[in-house]
């Protein structure tokens, strides 16, 4: 058991951290959740891009570098202590592309990854609906087969960036007579064509966050199918793992809120209310903890493993971990944490934690029953 | 970097596993309670047939040498088992304490599991445990090793740690104690991750047992969830147990610091497990029959042996806030 970097991770820790040193803007972009903020949100994507580092760990000829996953995380953790821009394409590079690489066909990855790693082509994730949140399975939008593909129709929502993207993924009904998690098909589709309409919606801090989405009658070829048709639901599931997982929220966003955290303790805080303390401490070995877990997910991954219901305990793990972050700055701010600034907006996101993703509760079923074994409820 | 046990260390895990399973533990513990020491005793040198106790020995002075790491997952087993007796003092302080300080003329007996050591340590640990049946008593004040004499006993909550103050005798030498203090902490975190998770284990066994209202009380959400913020507590808890262990093999810099933080998130998993095994089970958890109340009882105790919660947070961000050794 060791926490050692050999010289291959040394090294590409060395050259992140110093392209990162030269290359993160001055001045902090726009929101992405804005029109304007969202295309310099694309440029970054292609500077980094054009360092070969917006997707590390996938393939070279996708646009990679064939980082391991412990180099992922490293680099995770060196662009979040050097407060580089907010990942615009999140949802595809951390949901969509682990999918492909599972289910996706050659083709589709040759078309579809190396515009992503650029972010020529930005995704919105399409699986929640009205009437379908925590219960995907309850879903009602309809893929009904015609020529050469499939006609696309209902609403989805809580798009995050729909408002700006290029295209999204989500699950549809494709067997009219089925019932809760057969007969569905995992599709990719355009938002900016016809029949497609993108309502946003304005989240807790005024900006455009996500969006509706309304689908009539939308022409999607059959190579835009991921897996088979029906089997949308497995096909899901390895999506719903990396979301949980590891990938979407890595420990380095968690270590650099932390050392700002004791940054600001250190300038602003009031070394008598030991309460307060403690709640800074406990963030710091919180973000640790989370970074150690990972470390052990990523040995067990590199050995063979699967991301299983662990994925539950990650998610409601960091989803708190956030909350109370950020809560505990705010309480430091006193007086002056109601005006708006980077650590108001980061807890306003922090608040969402524990519903996007799949509930705190929803977690906690899973983690009853499929990893302690209790018996399951009602479905 | 490879951050899990090695096959060699699951095994020895699973060994220790198997012989405690076996032994009955909980009236072993019943037995120690009330001074009958002889079934405990000789589970003890079952451990020491093992290696158990010479883990932490130097070699030279007849023990294994072992990596803090493998300390570690023994003494987990072992919290896990609720084994009584000075886990902590005989197996991990004691003996890198007299290493340290050169005072090894009692390691070879440690080492052997011939003789049981007990150690109180100014000001954390005032109170021996097990000085009645310990053959090595030795107390740390003013950075000097003393030897000590039992007083009058004390009651604690856990009735298997037989308490006593310390008469304080002959000075032995001046005392080099930053390993030895690292390694208490360290193992009382882990008997408290192992304790924690027996608790879980049997609260989740009884949750499929028990049935109220016509199904069992695991299948309510409000028990589901309870059991699910613990094992979740338990799991980000391991980590840093196991992470501290290997700062201390490294001799890294922010190794106190390490320990402190593992000994805290293990402490507060532990006794949210406890808390919660005593709710999952109701009345039945509340007997001292139940054999719930040795792992529970435990874990109260040593969420404040070996330093207190707040003095541990306080040590973690002192060191954070000092230097910054972040990474
Ligand atoms: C900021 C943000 C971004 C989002 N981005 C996206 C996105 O990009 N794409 C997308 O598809 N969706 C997105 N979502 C939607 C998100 O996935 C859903 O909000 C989530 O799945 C919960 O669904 P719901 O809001 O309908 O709540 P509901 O499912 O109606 O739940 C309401 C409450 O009931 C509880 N509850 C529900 N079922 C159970 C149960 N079985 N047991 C116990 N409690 C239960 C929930 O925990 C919750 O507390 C986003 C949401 C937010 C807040």
């Amino acid at each position: 058991m060791d926490l050692d970097l050999d010289r291959h991770a040394l090294d590409f820790r060395a050259e992140v951290r110093a392209w990162l040193a030269e290359n993160v803007p001055d001045k902090p972009l726009a929101s992405f959740d804005t029109a304007a903020g969202f295309e310099q949100h694309r440029e970054w994507e292609k500077r980094l891009a054009d360092a070969q580092l917006s997707v590390v760990s996938w393939p070279e000829e996708f646009g990679g570098r064939d980082a391991s996953l412990l180099e992922w995380v490293l680099f995770e953790e060196e662009y979040y202590a050097a407060r580089a821009p907010a990942r615009v394409n999140q949802n595809g590079i951390f949901m969509l592309a682990p999918t492909l690489f599972a289910h996706g066909t050659p083709e589709q990855q040759r078309r579809i990854l190396p515009a992503m790693a650029r972010s020529e082509q930005v995704w919105a994730q399409a699986w929640s609906e009205p009437e379908a949140g925590s219960d995907i399975a309850a879903l009602r939008s309809t893929a009904t087969r015609t020529e050469g593909g499939w006609l696309l129709s209902g609403q989805k929502t809580w798009s995050s960036r729909a408002a700006f993207a290029d295209a999204a993924f989500g699950l549809f009904r494709s067997d009219p007579g089925s019932e809760r998690h057969r007969g569905l098909t995992y599709l990719m589709f355009d938002l900016r064509v016809d029949g497609v309409q993108v309502r946003p919606i304005p989240q807790l801090d005024g900006e455009t966050g996500f969006a509706e989405i309304f689908l009539d009658n939308v022409f999607v070829p059959d190579s835009d199918v991921i897996g088979e048709p029906g089997n949308g639901w497995r096909v899901a599931m390895t999506t719903a793992n990396n979301e949980r997982g590891l990938s979407l929220r890595s420990p380095g966003r968690f270590l650099a809120a932390a050392d700002r955290l004791l940054d600001l303790w250190r300038r602003e805080g009031d070394p008598s209310d030991t309460a307060l303390a403690e709640r800074v401490t406990d963030a710091w070995i919180g973000a640790r903890a989370y970074q150690l877990y990972t470390f052990e997910t990523v040995t067990r991954l590199s050995e063979g493993g699967q991301l299983g219901p662990e994925s539950s305990v990650n998610k409601l793990f960091w989803s708190r971990l956030d909350l109370e972050l950020h809560e505990t700055v705010l309480d430091i701010l006193g007086s002056g944490a109601e005006l708006r600034g980077d650590w108001l907006d980061g807890w306003l996101f922090s608040l969402a934690g524990p519903i996007y993703g799949g509930t705190d509760q929803i977690q906690r079923n899973t983690i009853a029953e499929r990893l302690l074994g209790l018996p399951r409820g009602p479905r | 970097m490879r951050f899990t046990l090695s096959p060699e260390q699951r095994d020895f895990a699973a060994s220790i596993d198997d012989l405690l399973a076996a032994a009955d533990t909980p009236s072993v513990v019943r037995a120690w309670s009330h001074g009958e020491h002889e079934q405990g005793l000789r589970l003890w040198r079952q451990l020491a047939d093992l290696g158990v106790t010479g883990l932490a020995v130097p070699e030279e002075h007849g023990g294994l040498d072992a990596s803090a790491v493998d300390l570690t997952v023994a003494v987990e087993v072992l919290g896990r088992h609720a084994v009584p007796g000075p886990v902590v003092e005989s197996l991990a302080a004691l003996p890198v304490l007299l290493a340290d300080s050169g005072a090894t003329r009692w390691l070879p007996g440690l080492a052997s599991g011939g003789s049981l050591g007990t150690l109180a340590w100014s000001p954390h640990v005032p109170y021996a445990v097990d000085a009645d049946v310990a053959d090595v008593r030795v107390c740390v004040s003013d950075g000097v090793l003393r030897e000590f004499g039992p007083m009058a006993p004390l009651s604690s909550v856990d009735a298997s740690r037989r308490l006593s103050a310390v008469d304080v005798r002959g000075e032995i030498c001046p005392a080099r104690t930053d390993r030895a203090w690292s390694f208490g902490v360290l193992a009382c975190a882990a008997q408290l991750l192992g304790a924690g998770r027996r608790l879980l284990d049997m609260s989740v066994e009884y949750a499929t047992q028990r049935s109220q209202y016509g199904n069992p009380i695991g299948g309510y959400q409000a028990i589901k969830h309870l059991l699910a913020d613990v094992v979740t507590q338990l799991e980000l808890a391991r980590p840093l147990l196991y992470g501290a262990a290997v700062s201390l093999d490294t001799a890294s810099p922010n190794a106190a610091r390490d320990v402190s933080a593992a000994r805290v998130a293990c402490a507060d998993a532990a006794y949210l497990a406890a808390r919660t095994a005593l709710q999952v089970h109701g009345a039945i958890g509340y007997t001292a029959e139940h054999d719930l109340s040795l792992w529970l009882t435990k874990v109260r105790a040593l969420r404040s042996a070996w330093g207190t919660q707040a003095w541990h947070r306080a040590q973690v961000l002192a060191a954070l806030t000092t230097e910054r050794g972040a990474a």
